[in-house]
């Protein structure tokens, strides 16, 4: 693994490694000294084309907490807006020896360009594309579900997959890279995913997806589901006739407190996760958000796990990780 | 007049018979065999197949307005490099060439580089804006005696406006050349849509947009009674539609680009914006129904929609790169390549569908002639049998946006006769021709 692009790239066994790192980078978390020195004196630069304060937030903390020197590189205004073009900036943090770039982008495929163009030599990581990828995105919801399943049947997360998980992805898949990459990701590791959406924001020719695909949520929801990931709708969906208002749209595809009382009159074991951030009473209800139900903050913790395992596994060699002994794996 | 003389020794014409071909003044002076002539320059042609000039009805010179893309005199080295020895000029300049005075401008610097004919294309609206019609009279009875109008990187998607547009060109034997695209159905759009924009998260172009358009155009061509020619064609349903229109008797012509008769979609996995162009690349079936097309004859032309840009433009974000490809110097190679030696179509169609029909579309009358004695001497020599990669570097074009970077192609022009006068020769290459020889 040089580059961490898309899911879909990932081996079964890559994945699982990753997230079985990641549980690992969690404990550190939970020290008073929050801190490894595996990327001591290495540099990482966070190129954000995209505003996105959580997600650069996430990688900073992940970054600092494995010693790395950290840069912010704010490049709002891409070529697409006529400044710098992404080869320039690209080729500027090669010159300073960057040693890995985190980059998130508007344009779908422009992390790809960044690693196959030849332009730069280090690893690079996508911070979410466009409408593409959001690869660490899907990890920290992967290592979210498979949190969720080992405390209800209390087996260990570690080397485990999601195989026999029932999740449903519900919402806005059209411009969803997070939809995306969960596909690919959590199909991979073995679980049943059904997508939930309005036919307007369901992309036309995903026949070939390893998914079911459903129009009504409660439909969906009257099958037994492991979790309901909620997707973010964006306001400038509104006015584009992707569904009539926003709430008949919340009235059949939002997570609404009637619907979380059916869950819980069922008494189903069914998590509720979303990406952030939310829309409250629009794609989620308030109710839905705070119920004991939500690992939304618990997404967020593991998102510093995940990114730590991936800048590890993408900038440490096998030697380098056998010195850490926190991280040493069981077997 | 140059008084040079060439003897092309041993041609096969059209795929067919072989004879020797002598070109004296500008004209086809004599075709039979073992012809000898004193003081003219043999041409030794064993093996090559000899084609009328070809003639491309959909080129982008870029001037005026983008010299740094291509310019009239690269723009026509590169037709003349691909076997071609007339092209028509896609209006889409800057300023737009929507009067007499622009159309009259660009045929001038064509006839002044003498690497190829150069008709232009009239807008069919002012600027291309699709609020009112151009001066298409004008433009017509200019110098540049225009005949085809188009809109081409914008679709005139006002009905009225191109019924208007179909009728008023009857005026002159004019024909509209439709640029078949559903503005509000394609906006934003980035590539074909369908399993890869769905895994790539690029906004799709959906083949309706175009086949919309096409079935509209075809019936408002029939209710006028006029001629309408559809810019390259790229979907299956595009080649049903017209395949139906043809069958009720329109008026209606169809053109292929080389680079839909051989790519597809998948080919934007990488996000290379080499790959970004309008229509978008389609998928495997669509590739297959246009090749089907051409054959059947429900596609006329093959028209390179030659579309050279600065590296600048296309050495970025997808999104924010510009559409289309450079086709001029590789289109000849690609029909070989896609039709000659799948079976479709033989030389004596390739003649037809890259000089003949095009001539005859955008009636261009001392192009696409058959290669007889007393017609001008617009000749391509092509070997079928050679192998090259392709190296945009070493094109004439200034555009090295070629999509067949590092393919090796087949066939490669060894010689264009241009009225006479060798473009090229020993496959590389020569001069133009000289404007002070011409009778014109």
């Amino acid at each position: 693994m040089k580059h961490l692009l898309d899911t879909r790239d990932l081996s079964l066994e890559e994945a699982v490694q990753v997230l079985d790192t990641a549980d690992s980078m969690a404990e550190v978390g939970t020290r008073e000294v929050k801190k490894l020195p595996a990327l001591r004196g290495r540099t990482v630069v966070n190129l954000f084309f995209e505003d996105s304060t959580r997600t650069r937030i996430s990688f900073e903390t992940a970054e600092k907490r494995l010693s790395a020197d950290v840069i912010n590189f704010a490049a709002k205004g891409s070529s697409v807006s006529k400044g710098e073009s992404l080869k320039d900036t690209a080729q500027t943090l090669e010159a300073i020896n960057a040693d890995a770039i985190v980059i998130r982008h508007p344009a779908s495929g422009a992390p790809a360009r960044l690693a196959s163009s030849g332009w730069i030599s280090s690893p690079v990581i996508n911070a979410g594309d466009g409408t593409h990828a959001h690869p660490t995105q899907a990890l920290l919801d992967a290592m979210t579900l498979r949190q969720h399943r080992s405390r209800l049947d209390g087996r260990p997360t570690q080397g485990s997959d999601l195989r026999g998980m029932r999740v449903a992805l519900v919402g806005d898949v059209l411009h969803s890279r997070v939809a995306r990459s969960n596909v690919w990701l959590l199909s991979l590791l073995g679980a049943h995913v059904t997508l939930v959406s309005p036919p307007t924001l369901l992309p036309v020719g995903i026949e070939d997806w390893p998914v079911e695909v459903r129009y009504s949520l409660d439909e969906a929801m009257a099958q037994e589901l492991d979790a309901i990931m909620m997707l973010r709708i964006q306001r400038e969906r509104m006015h584009a006739a992707f569904f009539p208002s926003s709430e008949e749209y919340a009235r059949l595809w939002g997570l609404t407190p009637e619907r979380l009382a059916l869950l819980d009159s069922r008494g189903a074991e069914t998590a509720i996760l979303h990406p952030g951030p939310m829309n409250r009473g629009l794609e989620i209800s308030s109710a839905a958000a705070d119920s004991p139900r939500s690992l939304v903050l618990d997404q967020v913790t593991n998102g510093v796990s995940v990114r730590m395992s991936v800048l590890y596994h993408l900038m440490t060699g096998p030697q380098e990780q056998d010195r850490i002994p926190a991280l040493q794996r069981t077997s | 007049m140059s008084n040079q003389k060439y003897l092309i020794r041993g041609a096969n014409l059209l795929g067919e018979e072989t004879a020797d071909i002598l070109v004296a003044d500008g004209t086809i002076a004599r075709i039979g065999q073992g012809i000898e002539a004193d003081g003219a320059d043999v041409v030794e042609a064993q093996g090559l197949v000899a084609l009328p000039g070809l003639v491309d009805v959909h080129t982008h010179l870029r001037e005026p307005g983008r010299e740094d893309a291509e310019t009239v005199e690269t723009g026509t080295r590169a037709a003349a490099a691909g076997g071609y020895t007339a092209v028509c000029a896609m209006a889409n300049s800057n300023p737009v060439a929507d009067t007499a005075g622009l159309v009259e401008q660009v045929w001038e610097l064509g006839r002044q580089a003498g690497w190829a004919d150069v008709h232009p294309i009239g807008a069919v609206t002012v600027g291309l804006e699709g609020e009112r019609l151009s001066e298409i009279g004008a433009m017509a009875d200019s110098r540049a005696a225009v005949r085809m109008f188009s809109d081409d990187g914008k679709c005139v998607h006002n009905a009225v406006l191109m019924r208007r547009a179909l009728e008023y060109v009857k005026t002159f034997d004019g024909v509209v050349a439709q640029h078949a695209q559903e503005p509000l159905l394609t906006d934003g759009a980035q590539m074909n849509e369908g399993s890869v924009s769905a895994d790539l998260g690029l906004a799709g172009w959906p083949a309706v947009a175009e086949e919309a358009i096409i079935a509209r155009d075809v019936l408002l061509a029939q209710h006028v009674g006029s001629r309408v020619h559809i810019c390259h064609v790229s979907t299956q349903g595009s080649v049903e539609i017209i395949r139906w229109a043809k069958q009720r008797g329109v008026d209606v012509t169809a053109e292929v680009t080389p680079h839909h008769l051989l790519l597809t979609d998948e080919s934007v996995r990488s996000y290379d914006p080499v790959y970004k162009v309008n229509p978008p690349l389609r998928t495997r079936e669509d590739v297959e129904a246009l090749r089907d097309a051409v054959a059947d004859g429900t596609i006329d032309v093959v028209g390179t929609d030659h579309a050279p840009h600065p590296v600048e433009a296309k050495e970025c974000e997808w999104a924010c790169a510009a559409m289309g490809m450079t086709g001029l110097e590789t289109a000849l190679s690609i029909v070989q390549q896609t039709l000659v030696e799948t079976g479709r179509i033989g030389w004596g169609d390739v003649a037809r569908i890259m000089s003949t029909e095009p001539a005859r579309i955008a009636r261009i009358d001392d192009q696409g002639r058959p290669l007889a004695e007393g017609e001008p001497a617009n000749i391509v020599l092509v070997d079928p049998a050679a192998h090259r990669v392709v190296e945009p570097e070493k094109h004439q074009s200034k555009g090295r946006n070629s999509p067949y970077r590092s393919l090796e192609i087949p066939g490669a022009v060894q010689a264009t006769f241009f009225k006479g006068h060798p473009t090229v020769l020993d496959g590389h290459i020569n001069t133009p021709r000289a404007l002070v020889a011409q009778a014109d």
